[in-house]
């Protein structure tokens, strides 16, 4: 007897459906069960198995026809952020309550029934909407409207955040693969926190367009999965040019699957990594960094070594710098994106008002959560005049010094690898009184956040209370193909990626 | 060149910001209509609506219009330019901010010629700058609320800066007409002021002669020519009259309302929006290669002025003559086809200035709706020019052309019995006779009185019953007088 269904990952799922050996409604159905069974984890705020059903028995009539995308059939689900016909989105806010978009973002339209005759997508079926925090805003999912997340690992535990429900959905194997936003660190740390894989492709990789923006310039899209392989799978299929992304990079369609299994001219059976250069940014290892992380990636460094990767010291000296000049940045954004929830048009709308004025200030006081609030004072603040000039214009000059210390770092290696986050997952209400602290923690993911560089998270072991730890890896510009091939080493040595929590995924 | 004209001992000050609709298909960052007058919101996409997830996609022909007019002004067209968020609420602005350029606009610098009385005066421009209009909002016909029309946010707008160059209403006048015939002349803008396709703001101070500039407030949405006049000429009084009251002027936004001929507050510097415009991190820098400027250049239709220097030199106009041809490109283009098919300009432009212009306007029609048929109307000038038929004979004709829409002209002559005597053995029996007939005229002509003989031409004239041609009859009177 195989593996359970939902211990398969994408790529094992893509090839049970091409054997024959299950259909896609079998699995659809059983993972819903899984999904129902799970419902005190907080992950999907929807499902509909009609919806998702009717998906997977088109996805079999497609196959039973003749050849098919290698994902057809396989379910994803999609973080709430993203907007999808049929399905409320709701970006985890009160403001977006039950609200029905009448187009599917561009991602989810790629990974799934495509773009229209000539752009036909991936064919996957959606299974659900997955929580987050509100408008992407946060590192524990804790700041959802539609209540926390928990660690599929530990119950008590956050699953980081903002893409809290991708990675708790993923970890606790109730679908084999979720989208995520990264704005500041959003897929890689709860990918971290949850023990599964994600990437943050380099911003432009994917299309922003559909997606509910936090901060524009900072937003990018990504997948999360159990593997590097099934990553660099659903990466091809999210990626690549949208016209109607004005910051969308013009680059042709990439086979990133095809990129991650190129051999390392330099490789040997035993050494696929002979000859890269791996960057350790000293700042990366500083004393609050937590003794079992820093142990685990150690570990996971040596295991690079050992596979022929070479380490080296590199510096990134304002690495702390990254967490004002990101608190300034996003907010700043975000204040003017979410300026158009006024309530006129769409959204949450208070049910008594006595003006115009009143309508504006009920009805955003009344949607929004008190840390999207916070954001947006932050944000106004720093745009005011007066300020902008000391806040918003020197912010934007550090984003560049910061980007630049990264082109000088990559004189000296091919990767940057370090770890995610401080800490493992902390427990739920831990940050309630002090947000600061969880800015703090974001000081590993902001700086390839703020120089738009692909980065991601690889299951690295195990820390304090057998919590999961990611080791992130940082690439230049578009080199996805380089880090996946890495995770995918790592991955083919190590089993830290195959581990499932214990009682998970509710079958 | 004489100093301005002062009005009560005050100097005139006048800046105008000019917002021109350009003439795109479809919006400035979406792909909906700007087409005008259809029923509400039905011409407002989700980008327009400002959808979760929607985003802006810049619309090039819109960019290419911009380059146009600042080529046609030579302004810099700026090769890196940025777009900005202008952040307010208001229920006809769906984003909460409106997209527009800051620091860094498209077009920078530049000038327009007008003219003043007999002279002409250059006004300067600040810039011109690319941005998207918003919505309406609709506070009539909903019993206590408000109606939001959105078919028009995302309609494309190039917003024309004046400097403050102007020392009259009048000049301020003359410029906005030359800067709307210059803008619907490239075909950027379709200059319908009815429609808001055009329309200016003014910022308007008064000064001592020789002082420091005055406190400026600017009327808003002044959308025809007589508005922006009366607007200024009251703003101008009212501030005159605080100013000698000993009462200071405060910066303040004012409207104009044209029932009463006055203006009013709007809203005053202290509760001036803060915008926080920073870059929109949804678009990239536009960037305009030198190759794209070079390309709009060679498309670019000749501008007014060169051509009426053109029609001056080779067509041997006179300047009002070639300005008057010069008055937009379709009559331009009208002179140019009739002159080609008659070989008359001056009696091209005669019959454009008189007779054309002339019906044109008491019909209200445009020069592109000319129900004569220019091969007709340069037929008819053949006649004038071969003497078949007489000026006032013309007229005829051409009012029956007018009013068939065309016509064979020899034909009407022949049919309206217009044509003119030129058989001069008939027309010689007829001086004859004039002459056995007027005996004393003929004396006084002879006896030095110039006179006498404009009275034989009209006796011939009377005798052919107008049908002679004036010309020939005083040339066979002269030659029979000795």
């Amino acid at each position: 007897m195989s593996a359970p269904l939902h211990e398969l990952g994408v790529a094992g799922l893509a090839r049970q459906l091409q054997l024959g050996q299950v259909s896609s409604v079998e699995l659809v159905q059983h993972l819903l069960t899984c999904v129902a069974n799970s419902e005190q984890l907080g992950a999907f705020l929807v499902t509909d198995p009609q919806h998702s059903l009717a998906q997977a028995t088109a996805a079999d009539a497609r196959r039973a026809r003749g050849p098919v995308p290698a994902l057809t059939g396989v379910p994803i689900a999609h973080k709430d952020i993203f907007v999808t016909r049929g399905l409320p989105s709701t970006a985890g806010s009160k403001m977006l309550a039950g609200y029905a978009s009448p187009f599917d973002a561009t991602v989810v339209a790629r990974l799934g029934e495509g773009e229209g005759e000539h752009a036909p997508g991936a064919g996957m079926v959606t299974l659900g909407k997955l929580n987050c925090d509100e408008f992407a805003m946060g590192s524990d999912n804790e700041n959802s409207a539609f209540g926390p997340v928990r660690n599929p690992w530990d119950a008590q535990r956050v699953p980081g955040g903002s893409s809290g429900g991708s990675a708790a959905a993923v970890a606790a194997r109730l679908v084999p693969a979720a989208t995520g936003t990264d704005t500041g660190g959003s897929i890689r740390q709860p990918a971290s926190f949850c023990g599964v894989t994600g990437i943050k492709p380099t911003y432009g990789v994917c299309s922003r367009y559909g997606m509910i923006a936090f901060a524009s310039s900072l937003d990018q899209a990504g997948p999360l999965a159990r593997s590097a392989e099934d990553c660099a799978l659903l990466l091809s299929a999210m990626g690549g040019f949208d016209p109607r992304d004005s910051t969308s990079a013009e680059r042709p369609a990439q086979d990133y699957h095809a990129l991650m299994l190129r051999p390392r001219e330099e490789a040997t059976a035993a050494q696929p990594l002979r000859g890269l250069r791996v960057g350790l940014p000293r700042e990366f290892f500083p004393d609050a960094l937590s003794g079992d992380v820093e142990a685990a990636v150690r570990a996971a460094l040596a295991e690079l070594e050992r596979l022929g990767a070479t380490l080296v010291d590199v510096s990134l000296p304002r690495t702390e710098l990254s967490i004002p000049v990101y608190y300034i940045i996003a907010p700043a954004e975000a204040s003017s994106n979410l300026s158009r929830f006024d309530g006129v048009r769409y959204g949450h709308r208070a049910a008594e008002y006595r003006d115009l004025r009143h309508m504006y200030e009920r009805s955003r006081a009344e949607g929004f959560g008190p840390e999207v609030k916070r954001r947006i004072m932050i944000g106004t603040y720093v745009l005011s005049h007066g300020y902008y000039d000391a806040y918003y214009l020197q912010a934007q000059k550090l984003r560049r010094m910061i980007a630049d210390d990264f082109q000088a770092c990559f004189q000296d290696c091919d990767l940057i690898a370090g770890p995610v986050a401080p800490t493992v997952a902390w427990r739920l209400g831990e940050k309630h009184e002090d947000p600061v602290q969880a800015y703090l923690a974001d000081i590993f993911t902001l700086p390839a956040s703020l120089a738009g560089l692909p980065g991601m998270s690889v299951p690295a072991g195990f820390g304090h209370g057998g919590l999961p730890v990611g080791l992130q890896l940082i690439g230049n510009y578009f080199e996805e193909g380089q880090l996946l091939h890495a995770a995918h080493a790592l991955q083919l040595a190590t089993d830290f990626h195959l581990h499932a929590p214990a009682g998970a995924s509710g079958a | 060149m004489n100093g301005p004209a002062l009005i009560r001992g005050f100097e005139v000050v006048i800046g105008l910001e000019t917002h021109a609709q350009l003439s795109t298909r479809s919006k400035i960052f979406s792909g909906a209509s700007t087409q005008f007058g259809a029923a509400p919101n039905t011409q407002a996409c989700a980008v327009d609506l400002a959808l979760p997830g929607t985003l802006p996609v810049l619309n090039r022909g819109a960019v290419e219009r911009a380059i146009r007019f600042g080529l046609a002004v030579q302004a810099k067209v700026a090769p890196l330019s940025i777009f900005a968020r202008k952040n307010y609420f208001y229920p006809d602005l769906p984003k909460g901010y409106q997209i527009s350029q800051y620091e860094i606009p498209v077009v920078q610098g530049g000038h327009l010629d007008i003219r003043v009385g007999e002279q002409t005066k250059r006004i300067r421009l600040t810039r011109a700058h690319l941005e998207e209009d918003a919505g309406k909002s609709l506070h009539e016909d909903y019993a206590g609320q408000t109606g939001i029309d959105l078919n028009r946010a995302g309609t494309p707008l190039l917003e024309i800066v004046s400097e403050p160059d102007m020392r009259s209403s009048a000049e301020a006048v003359e410029y906005a007409k030359a800067l709307h015939a210059l803008v619907v002349w490239l075909g950027v803008c379709d200059g319908n002021m009815q429609e808001g396709s055009f329309r200016c703001d003014a910022n308007v101070s008064v000064r001592r002669p020789g002082g420091p500039l005055g406190t400026r407030r600017e009327v808003k949405n002044l959308n025809s020519f007589r508005f922006l006049q009366q607007a200024i000429d009251f703003e101008v009084q009212w501030q005159i009259d605080r100013i000698e009251d000993g009462l200071p002027i405060e910066q303040a936004t004012v409207l104009f309302d044209p029932d009463s001929g006055e203006t009013r507050a709007m809203r005053s510097k202290e509760d001036a929006h803060d915008y926080r415009y920073f870059p929109d991190p949804d678009l990239p820098p536009l960037l305009i290669a030198p190759e794209w400027v070079e390309r709009v250049r060679v498309e670019m239709p000749e501008l007014p002025g060169a051509m009426a220097e053109h029609f001056q030199r080779a067509d041997g106009l006179p300047a009002y003559d070639a300005a008057m041809m010069t008055q937009s490109l379709p009559f331009a283009r009208t002179y140019e086809a009739l002159r080609d098919a008659c070989v008359q300009p001056k009696l091209a432009a005669n019959w454009l200035m008189g007779e054309v212009s002339k019906r044109l306007n008491a019909e209200s029609l445009d020069i592109t709706e000319l129900p004569v048929p220019v091969a007709a109307l340069a037929a008819l000038i053949g006649r004038v020019v071969d003497g078949t038929v007489s000026n006032n004979g013309a007229r005829q004709v051409f009012d029956a052309l007018w009013a068939a829409r065309g016509g064979d002209v020899d034909a009407l002559i022949e049919a309206k019995g217009l044509k003119q005597m030129s058989d001069v053995g008939a027309l010689e029996a007829i001086v004859d006779e004039v002459l056995a007939a007027n005996a004393r005229s003929v004396e006084e002509y002879r006896a030095g009185k110039d006179k006498a003989f404009n009275a034989l031409v009209g006796q011939v004239m009377k005798a052919s019953k107008g049908k002679a041609n004036p010309a020939q009859a005083n040339e066979l009177l002269r030659r029979k007088l000795g």
